[in-house]
């Protein structure tokens, strides 16, 4: 979506807001505008700035430094963290409050040991312990490219954390703890395909900073990489060989298709994945794409977790729900609409441990990731202003445990726990819904 | 530079940021989006949307004064009853019924073909003042292939490349292809019309219709879903992804364009011109916080609705306006609508089920339209089509009662719910010749709240229409009657045109096309003849109403026209016909 929509008028009501497009003044630069510009042989380090642009799309670096109504690289994005609020940064080439005064070795220190310009620790919200494993040649690439974009001049607002990790200097601690000390090691036993998806997963791609757990200090638990984590209220799915709540059913081809188009035969992109398709994997190659797919494939099964039976009662009620309010578009019997409409059987999304995602999805409603070949932002509408706490912890309960599905039953306290977080206890159809 | 943001704005959008030029659309409603503002969980709400005109044009802002005849004075229509004018992105393409017709290779000869079949006459009587178009179906035909792809459009065709297939209309011009989507499933009561007219000797085919029979994804990499059946098009959006609507096909590709850009609450006030007004500089707009501004445009394509494109002619000064007295000048000639009539059949022994309904489920005959039939001796010519059709069962505006019943009270509930389940309505579609006093020009008492004239429109139905509609309805009668129902009724369009109740929002003309100045507004691609860096798109440019619902003709002009500015006009700009 970088087509520029200036919306006037009423703004800020809750469901809009979730679901609005990106808004841009008309004169703005747009992400796919930058992701797709062109440099031709003439510019000074053409190859070098090229490989860079590509660079900065595998790593989605605009998902973050972007924030609602501003310009690309510019950052200001508030990101919530168990820990509070970290703004992300200004990376456009401003000398003042973006990254134009910095050299390429103090770059390469933010990517690789998390330093700042003057040496002072980052926090990890920036994922410097997946792109430490970048290699400094694709590092310079990425500052080149860097340095083309127009200056923005934007100060981000100040970060807003708990008391003690204020001081910056407890991330070296962190970092001594849990930072891999290693640089990327390529496994000699495996394809060049699979070392490049090895690359790009624990690289740039920074997978693992959604979809592996987390531990209470916001670092990867070991040995569950790409086992499912959350953030930001939404659930990022498990990525191993599970077949029930992981990536199990999916071929190499299912992968590289949602990663292209954010949606294939079994799933659409929503929530937080969906803006890593619209600045990210849908402007990589089908070769960088497929190496991803075949690194996903390989990764061994997570653990099998039983989940409880589901109140009969709980499934009757979730029947009728489903029946009334989700079935004209994901149809009867949960079969769906191949790459519109995803069907809800045996979904992995669906039966994670962790029903946060299915209640943010059906509370807030969502909008799926676009590409040039897939643009349609099909979007799945809120329902918190029409279903209870009660009716949608019953319909996500029938739809964990339909259709091949099974999945421990969702309470109602936890819904409205999430209604409260996400500011939904009231809310009008749209923003326009004043009938004259 | 786009006037507002509906079907036309959308198809040149899309063409001419494909050709490279840096587009701004302004649009004076608000931004309307599937997820948002007509969800599934809340896009069936018959009173919020049809009666209470949620998607539609705030009256109390700006509307329209209307009159029968140059005799009356005109008075503002304070509440929206024949035609509900749309507004916002998408605007009549969210809350159409996704009904999708060309009009007849005969449709555009209008008076050269029947002045040569049944005399001068038969096209000067009753005032009329019809004219060609000055193109022919088959230039417009590959731009009425290039929309059904764009909507994905079901039906079936009658004539593949000259020849004539079972099971469609027979009496439709050549097509190129088939229709992108099969028809949609017919349900009870289209399906017992089809029956009824065979044994007739009609020619009974599914209605081509937006509506999806099966997930589509058109040129644009748009994607569609299938349509439920819900019965909730006209007057409402499609939660569903059903509809193809500006939204649906066109929009996502359009936003992944750097060169398009689209302001919402963005109303154009007049279109500015240079000092000898040979050219346009660009329009000037006010926002809703009231504020005016200048944007400068190289090209200003008027895409708003037929009223607004033809008052913001008149409004900028260009094109001399019609004076119905001398018939000279063109700006708001021929203004013309649409004849509607119906006929509805009760049965007692079949249940209908009529909320399994859809914008345009209908199964239709097309023997009685256009010149598809001698009129010989008939005194009218144009037609109209005939439809056993179920838009929807919505309860306050869809109860059908027989003959006599009262209008409200216990009586009125009993045949209501006696009826209901157990009847539907055949609607006659007809056309509407153009006639001297028809006319669109600025009133001179009413201004909106930006201070401008109101629109004025002159209207009446004239004796053509209404010789033709009883002839239709009266075809009508013979197929329900053939269905062998318990009773019918028939609901003919008697005497003068009336403002309040709900006919169609088929308003045309006022800015026509044709081939030369001294005839038209515009030519054959719809540029201004006086202006010839402002095109006029739109059912405005219909020198009078064929027989069929209109966008599918006004989005293939658009087509053309696009075509015309991409090959001819940007390499050269200036009048791409010689006056």
């Amino acid at each position: 979506m970088t087509g520029s929509v200036a919306i006037l008028g009423i703004v800020g009501l809750a469901v809009s807001q979730m679901l609005s497009l990106p808004a841009h003044p008309s004169s703005a630069v747009t992400p796919r505008g930058l992701l797709t510009q062109h440099f031709d042989d003439s510019a000074p380090n053409a190859a070098q700035v090229r490989r860079g642009q590509y660079l900065v799309a595998a790593g989605d670096c605009i998902s973050c430094h972007l924030r609602e109504g501003g310009e690309p690289f510019a950052g200001g994005l508030g990101l919530n963290t168990p820990f509070g609020t970290i703004y992300t940064s200004n990376i456009t080439s401003d000398r003042d409050t973006g990254i134009g005064a910095w050299s390429s070795d103090q770059f390469y220190r933010a990517m690789h040991d998390g330093k700042g310009a003057h040496g002072e620790d980052l926090y990890p919200a920036f994922p410097y312990p997946w792109f430490r494993r970048v290699s400094r040649e694709d590092d310079d690439a990425i500052f080149a490219y860097l340095m083309t974009l127009p200056a923005v001049n934007y100060t981000p607002p100040k970060n807003d954390l708990a008391f003690p990790l204020k001081f910056r200097t407890l991330v070296g601690a962190w970092n001594t703890l849990f930072l891999d000390s290693h640089d990327f090691q390529a496994d000699p036993g495996q394809s060049a395909e699979w070392n490049r998806g090895a690359y790009l997963v624990n690289g740039l791609g920074h997978c693992g900073g959604c979809h592996t757990p987390k531990n209470s200090f916001g670092a990867d638990k070991s040995k569950q990489e790409l086992q499912g984590g959350k953030l930001d209220n939404w659930v990022a799915p498990d990525l191993t060989g599970n077949t029930r709540i992981g990536l199990g059913e999916w071929s190499v081809d299912d992968i590289a298709e949602f990663l292209a188009s954010g949606r294939n035969a079994h799933a659409a992109a929503g929530g937080a994945m969906a803006d890593v398709i619209n600045y990210s994997t849908s402007f990589i190659s089908d070769a960088d794409r497929r190496a991803i797919a075949v690194y996903l494939k390989s990764q061994p099964a997570s653990p099998s977790v039983a989940a409880a039976v589901p109140d009969a009662g709980a499934m009757r009620r979730g029947a009728e729900i489903y029946s009334d309010a989700c079935a004209s578009c994901h149809l009867d019997n949960g079969i769906g609409q191949s790459r519109l409409f995803p069907p809800l059987g045996k979904d992995a999304m669906l039966q994670q441990s962790d029903p946060t995602g299915l209640e943010h999805l059906i509370l807030g409603g969502t909008r799926i990731g676009v590409s040039s070949s897939r643009p349609s932002p099909l979007g799945m509408p809120s329902f918190a202003w029409k279903l209870t706490d009660q009716e949608i912890a019953d319909v996500s309960t029938f739809i964990r445990n339909s259709w091949g599905n099974q999945a421990a039953p969702v309470r109602a306290a936890d819904v409205s726990e999430l209604r409260k977080k996400l500011n939904l206890q009231t809310v009008r159809l749209t923003d326009n819904s004043g009938d004259r | 530079m786009l006037v507002g943001f509906g079907w036309t704005g959308a198809i040149m959008g899309q063409q001419l940021c494909d050709a490279g030029l840096s587009v701004v659309a302004l649009e004076r409603g608000p931004w309307r989006d599937t997820p948002t503002d007509f969800a599934t969980g809340f896009a069936q709400d018959e009173l919020r949307y049809m009666w209470r005109h949620h998607l539609f044009q705030n009256v109390s802002d700006d509307t329209l004064t209307i009159r029968n005849n140059v005799n009356q004075e005109a008075l503002p229509m304070r509440r929206l009853g024949s035609f509900l004018l749309g507004t916002g992105v998408g605007s009549g393409g969210v809350h159409w019924n996704g009904q999708i017709w060309r009009f007849l290779p005969t449709d555009f000869l209008t008076k050269s073909h029947n002045e040569k079949r049944y005399g001068k006459k038969a096209v000067s009587a009753y005032d009329m003042t019809v004219q060609d178009w000055g193109i022919t179906y088959d230039e417009l035909e590959p731009h009425y292939d290039q929309f059904d792809k764009l909507c994905g459009t079901t039906g079936k065709a009658g004539n593949l490349q000259g020849k004539i297939q079972p099971g469609g209309n027979p009496f439709e011009g050549p097509r190129s292809n088939e229709y992108p989507n099969p028809p949609m499933l017919q349900t009870y009561g289209p399906t017992l019309f089809g029956k009824a007219a065979v044994e007739l000797g009609r020619h009974p085919f599914p209605h081509p219709t937006g509506n999806m029979s099966q997930p589509y994804t058109n040129p644009l990499g748009a994607q569609m879903g299938a349509c439920t059946y819900c019965g909730f098009c006209e007057k409402f959006g499609c939660g569903n992804y059903s509809k193809a609507s500006p939204q649906t096909t066109v929009l996502p590709y359009l936003l992944q364009k750097s060169n398009f850009t689209l302001k919402t609450e963005c109303e154009v006030l007049r279109v500015e011109l240079t000092a000898d007004r040979k050219r346009a500089t660009g329009v000037t707009y006010v926002n809703s916080a009231g504020e005016e501004f200048f944007q400068p445009a190289e090209m200003v394509i008027l895409s708003a609705y037929v009223l607004q494109n033809v008052r913001l002619l008149l409004l900028s000064g260009i094109g001399k306006p019609y004076d119905p007295k001398t018939g000279e000048g063109v700006v708001g000639k021929n203004y013309a609508y649409q004849t509607m009539s119906s006929v509805n059949v009760f049965f007692d022994d079949k249940l209908i089920n009529p909320f399994i309904g859809a914008g345009a489920l209908a199964t239709v005959i097309d023997d009685f339209n256009g010149d598809n039939f001698d009129h010989g001796g008939l005194g009218f010519i144009g037609g109209a089509y005939i439809g056993g059709m179920i838009t929807g069962g919505r309860p306050i505006e869809m109860i059908y009662t027989p003959q006599n019943t009262p209008a409200w009270g216990l009586e009125w509930k009993h045949a209501a719910a006696k009826n209901y389940l157990r009847s539907f309505s055949l609607s006659i579609h007809g056309s509407c010749m153009s006639a001297r006093g028809n006319y669109l020009d600025l009133d001179p008492t009413y201004r909106d709240i930006h201070g401008r004239p109101m629109l004025r429109m002159t209207f009446d139905f004239t004796e053509n229409d209404h010789k033709m509609s009883d002839y239709l309805t009266d075809r009508a009668a013979e197929v329900a009657k053939a269905m062998n129902p318990r009773e019918i009724k028939l609901n003919r369009r008697t005497g003068s045109w009336s403002v309040t109740p709900y006919q169609t929002t088929h308003n045309t003309g006022g800015a026509i096309m044709g081939d030369n100045p001294k005839n038209s507004v515009v030519n054959k691609f719809l540029q201004s003849w006086d202006v010839p860096n402002v095109f006029s798109m739109g059912a405005g440019a219909f020198p009078q109403n064929a027989g069929y619902n209109p966008t599918a003709t006004l989005a293939a002009l658009a087509y053309m026209s696009a075509d015309a500015i991409k090959s001819q006009y940007l390499k050269s700009p200036g009048p791409l016909v010689r006056g």
